[in-house]
Formats: C-alpha cells, structure tokens, sequence
C-alpha cells in the first residue's frame, strides 16, 4: 500500500467507526425514549426546581425537605467534600510517616510499617469500612456512659463530640470554648460528628496511607545512594539528610503518584454509601427512586465527580510544577 | 546492621524502641487474648454471648461459614459451586505457571474450563436444577466476576491504549475521552448506570440478567484503566524496534501484534497485576448493586439474623483474611513473573 492508500483507508475507517457510534447512540437513545414514554416519565432537568421531598440525616449547611432537588445534591456534594478533604490530610501525614517508616533501619519500625501496608492493601475497601463502622456504631459504650479519652472529648455510639470554640456576637476570634456535656441519653454541645462520618473518615485515611506510604518508598528509593552519601559527608544529621537533600528530590516522583492517590479517595469516598453516610451517591440514589429520572441523576453525579477529579488534578498539577525539575526535560 | 544497634544504637533509636516495643507488648497480649485465649470456637450462641466480647466468636463461622462463603445458593446444591471454583482454582492454577504458556493449550483449557463451570452453577442439564444467576453468591460469584470481567477487559484496554496513540484524530480523540471520563468516576456510579441505566438503553424485549449487566460495568470500568497500563508499556518500546520490523516486510498489524505488544505487556506485569488485584478488591462493590458476592453473603448471612448478628466483627475479620490470603498470594506471584521475565534472555528481535 503506497501512502496515498493508506490515507483513504484511515480516512474511511474512521467515518465507520464515528458513523457506528452515532448509529449505536442514536438506538439506544431511541429505545430509552420508548420507554421512558411507555413509563409515562418525563425527561429533562426541570426536577431540580421542585421540592425533594425527603431528609438527610446530616449536613454541612441548613436543609430540609421542602427545598429544592438542586439544594439536596448540594448537600450531598457538601457531605462528600466535607469527609473526602480531611481524610486526605490524615492520609497524607500517616502515609508519609509510614512510607518513612518502611525504609528506616530501626527493626520494629521497619516490621510495623511493613506489616501496616500490607494488611490495609490488601483487604478491599469497603470491608474495611464495615469493619471501622461496626466497631464505632455497635461495640463503643451508648452515650450515657461515654469514653472520655481526653477532657472534654466523647466517644460513644453516637459520635465525637469535642469542645468547639464560639463567636460572640461581631467578634473576630473565638471568645470562648463551648464544651460537651454527657446528658441522659446523648452527649449535646460542642462540636459533633456522627459515627458514620468517623467510620468514612478513617477508613479512607487509613485504606489511602498504605498506598500513599507505597508512592513515598518508591520516591525515597529512586533517589540515588551517592545523594545522601554526600549529604552524609557533609555532616547533616539523618533527619536534616531526608528534609534538606532526599525529600525534596523525592518529590518530584512522590508528588505525581500521590496525585492518583488523591483522586481515588475522592472517588473511594462513594463507598459512604454502604453505611449510609449522606454522601452525594447516597442523595442521588435518594432523589432517583424518587423520580425515578435515571438519566438525569446519574448525569449530576457523574459530572460533580467529573468536576472533583478535574479540580483535584489541576491543583496538584500546580504543585508538582512547583517541585518538578527545572532547567531540564 | 546488628539488630542491637538498629534498636539501641543512639539515644532516639532507644526512645522510638521503648514506646514501640511497650505499644507491642501492651497490645500483643490483648489481641491473643481476644483472638484465640477466650475465644469460642464451636457453633455455641450461648457461650459467645456469655462473653460478652471479651473474646472472639469464631463459632459464628462454623455456623455461618456456609452461607458467607456460597451465598444464597441453595443449600443442599453447594456442592456445585465447591466443585466449579475448584475447577476454576485449577484452571487459573495452571495458567498461571509459565511452562503452560502456549496460546492454543490456554484457550483451549479457559475454552473447555469457563462453560463447565458456569454449567455447573446454573444446571438445567444433566438432571442438576437449574439455579438463576440470582441466587448466586459469595467466593464462586467473586471469582466468576473478577476473572469474567478482566478476560473481558483485557481485550478492550489494549484495543483502547492503541487507539488512544493513534494517529487517526478520531480514533485518538475518541479513546482519550473515553478513558479519561471513566477514570474521573467512581466504580459506583458505574454499577448504578449498568443496574439503572442500561436497560433503558437496549429494547425493552431484551430481557438482561443483572448479573451480566454488572459484568458489562465492570468490564467498561476496568477497560479504561488497564488501557492506561498497556499505553505506558507501548511507550516503553523503543522507536527502533518498529522500524527494524517495517524494515523487514511485516505488516502493520504483524508490527503492532507480533514485535510491539509482547515487549510492551512485559514490561508493565507489575502495574497489570496491581489493576488484577485491584479489580478483584472492586468486585465487592457489585452487593451495593444487589448481587451478593462474597461481602455482600456476609451482610446477608449476618444481617438477617439477629442472633448471631452481634458477632459480625469476627465476620468481617474471616473475610478479610480470605481478600488479604488471595491478593497476597496474587502480588507475590507478581514478583515471581517479574524475576522470571527479567531473567529470562532479552532477544532484540
């Protein structure tokens, strides 16, 4: 085939394949159509103007039934961001830790962190999750005789509840700490958290660190022995050694890796579901038996999903610029 | 390194020895106390609540054990999955060891093995019942689920990583958004728009079995990723080898199937074996979705029962060693094909 041909024939082959897939979404949108008809459910994304019509257990901001579908995804967005961004700060700081861990020369160190990351790797996710959410909802004392594992701290079956400071009327800074108190049948005041939200919360953060703590190994190993041996030479204690001269060229492998790392745990964070955290799956799965519009709510979802992987991404993707190397490539 | 220097060797080796040797020695006890100690080991529902969980329940298996592991298969036919997962064990068993790799053995082994035990679950011939696909459940539907699925998908990602490095705009254009939306979601909203979705989609007369629906999410979900693997393998091939192979008269398909892909699956066997062990792990996802795989058995064979409801912990704890067990063994085999493959002579062909 002279190269003339060649072009005709990528041409033609790539009208089929768009001709088929025009065809192939035109069928099935056809079919869908049919149905939906047949269903007598109407199409469109009017719904979420009207009313929702049902309660969600907790969220960020005020909501209740009466408000809109659009309100209710929000709340569930809100309820996603609000477990997803705190269990990647406690993913990253542990998985640091323990990435650090599997390569110290200290035994126990070294045999825990191992022994940490291959566990947690291991078991999926969501039995994991499970596990964290029947061990804070069935086997913690009822709220009547809550643990106090610090002053002022309460864990129970019903939550954490912790001091929380409060705003005075117009005041800049807190003015004072507002404490839980243990009263007959719940703990009331401060700050609480539900034990759903503490379940998603760890489970996400202790499931992500052993994969965070994967990617610091790789970046910590792909820096060259010459490095620290100089580094060494140099008189820099250990700790200076990894801060000052490994860590930030490890970085550059660390960074990109962990990037991926961030992007499942948000998407992980729809495993909330499974134990009834309100989470944006949780709201959509609500609002589509309601309406029964599939389309429709699976389109929401999917494209608030779409929206965090991009977010996520494009702010790491700046901070990696930061620590990339520069001058080269 | 002498183990007493790594321990003792400085004042904060010492320090960081104490506090995790005194956590080891605190919680170690405790744990073998409650795991084995005070544990009860027979079907004995009066003798674990009388432990109030100072102990473990591992009774609950003995009762349960069954019923977690086989699901709602009918009772008196578990045979059938026990012999079909067998089976499967072996075929993948067999696969699995690198002497066995010729093409035509394999298919003809997966060919012959697959049928057999999908016959076996669903019956109907040879006077065995017939069971529908949804009273399957546990090990057998995770292993039927995670092998089906990556046979499926297997195809698809390298079909879609070739694509996505074509040079035909359409082609490209096509694959990238195709892999980078899936990869933007989660598996979840996958399985909703399989279960949901897709039979909205095909004419109402196709009557879908759910289980063949979550394979096709499955099957889309994991295509994507495993096509970002095979990209990142078709990359590592030097320029070099494909002129050489033009150079001698092959096709352009004999180039890309003979010369490119081996040397590029090669060298990302790692990375593949993790999105194996991965899609395994995702397959307990699908109980969300009502189909009652070896997590889902487990709720079901728990959550219906408010006796033995209480010791779902030691539950949990039996099925993630089962998980922990297989994709251990699975990354271990992993170093194992690496070192081989490594060893074995680079031809530059």
């Amino acid at each position: 085939m002279n190269r003339r041909s060649r072009r005709i024939v990528g041409v033609l082959v790539q009208a089929a394949l768009l001709l088929a897939l025009v065809a192939l979404i035109a069928w099935a949108g056809d079919n869908a159509l049919a149905q939906l008809r047949a269903r007598g459910i109407q199409a469109g994304f009017d719904f979420l103007l009207q009313p929702a019509g049902f309660e969600i257990g907790e969220s960020a901001f005020a909501y209740d039934s009466s408000q809109p579908f659009w309100r209710a995804f929000a709340v569930g967005v809100g309820n996603t961001v609000r477990v997803a961004l705190p269990a990647l700060v406690l993913a990253t700081l542990l998985g640091l830790l323990i990435g650090i861990g599997r390569l110290s020369t200290h035994l126990l160190l070294r045999g825990l962190s191992t022994a940490y990351v291959e566990t947690l790797r291991n078991v999926p996710l969501l039995v994991q999750l499970f596990m964290w959410y029947f061990a804070l909802s069935e086997l913690l004392p009822a709220a009547d005789a809550a643990l106090q594992p610090l002053p002022g701290v309460y864990v129970s079956k019903s939550g954490l509840s912790l001091p929380w400071p409060v705003w005075a009327e117009g005041a800049w800074w807190p003015t004072s700490l507002e404490w839980p108190e243990v009263g007959g049948f719940n703990v009331s005041g401060g700050a609480a958290v539900t034990p759903e939200f503490l379940a998603v919360l760890l489970a996400l953060a202790t499931y992500t660190a052993a994969f965070i703590a994967e990617t610091v190994r790789a970046g910590i190993q792909s820096v060259s022995a010459g490095q620290r041996q100089a580094a060494q030479s140099l008189g820099l204690t250990g700790a200076q050694q990894l801060r000052l001269v490994v860590l930030p060229q490890a970085l550059r492998v660390i960074v990109p890796n962990t990037t991926n790392q961030y992007l499942n745990l948000v998407k992980n964070s729809s495993l909330a579901v499974a134990i009834g955290y309100p989470d944006l799956v949780s709201v959509t799965n609500t609002a589509l038996n309601q309406t029964g519009r599939a389309f429709e709510c699976i389109a929401v979802m999917m494209s608030v999903y779409l929206l965090l992987s991009l977010l996520t991404s494009a702010l790491m993707n700046r901070y990696n610029a930061r620590v990339a190397l520069r001058g080269w490539s | 390194m002498s183990w007493r220097s790594q321990l003792f060797g400085s004042p904060w080796r010492a320090l960081l020895s104490l506090l995790l040797g005194g956590l080891l020695l605190w919680l170690v006890p405790r744990l073998l106390d409650w795991a084995v100690v005070h544990a009860v080991f027979r079907a004995d529902l009066p003798a674990c609540r009388a432990l109030d969980h100072a102990g473990a329940c591992w009774g609950v298996i003995a009762e349960k054990g069954r019923a977690i592991l086989f699901g709602r298969y009918p009772f008196g036919q578990q045979w059938r999955p026990l012999i079909g997962m067998l089976l499967l064990s072996a075929v993948l068993g067999f696969s699995a060891w690198p002497r066995a790799w010729r093409a035509h053995a394999l298919l003809a082994l997966w060919g012959l093995g697959l049928p057999l035990f999908l016959l076996l679950m669903r019956g109907g011939v040879f006077g065995l019942e017939t069971v529908p696909t949804h009273l399957w459940g546990g090990l057998p539907l995770t292993l039927l689920l995670s092998v089906c699925g990556l046979a499926a998908a297997f195809p698809l990602g390298v079909l879609l990583a070739f694509g996505r490095r074509s040079a035909w705009p359409v082609a490209h254009s096509l694959c990238t958004t195709y892999i980078e939306l899936v990869r933007g979601v989660p598996l979840i909203s996958v399985l909703f728009m399989a279960s949901f979705m897709l039979p909205l989609l095909l004419p109402p007369q196709w009557k879908t079995d759910v289980l063949i629906r979550v394979l096709v999410g499955l099957t889309l979900f994991t295509a994507a990723y495993l096509a970002e693997v095979v990209r990142g393998g078709l990359q590592a091939v030097p320029q070099g080898q494909v002129l050489a192979a033009r150079a001698l008269g092959l096709t352009e398909l004999q180039v890309q199937r003979d010369i490119v892909l081996p040397q590029a699956l090669r060298a990302v066997v790692p990375a593949l074996m993790n999105s194996f062990i991965g899609t395994f792990k995702d397959c307990s996802l699908v109980s969300i979705v009502s189909l009652y795989e070896l997590t889902g058995s487990l709720g079901l064979a728990l959550g219906g029962d408010p006796e033995w409801r209480p010791f779902y912990l030691e539950g949990y704890l039996f099925i993630g060693a089962v998980y922990g067990l297989l994709c251990f063994a699975m990354s271990r085999y992993s170093r194992f094909i690496e070192r081989r493959l490594g060893a074995a002579p680079r031809r530059a062909t």
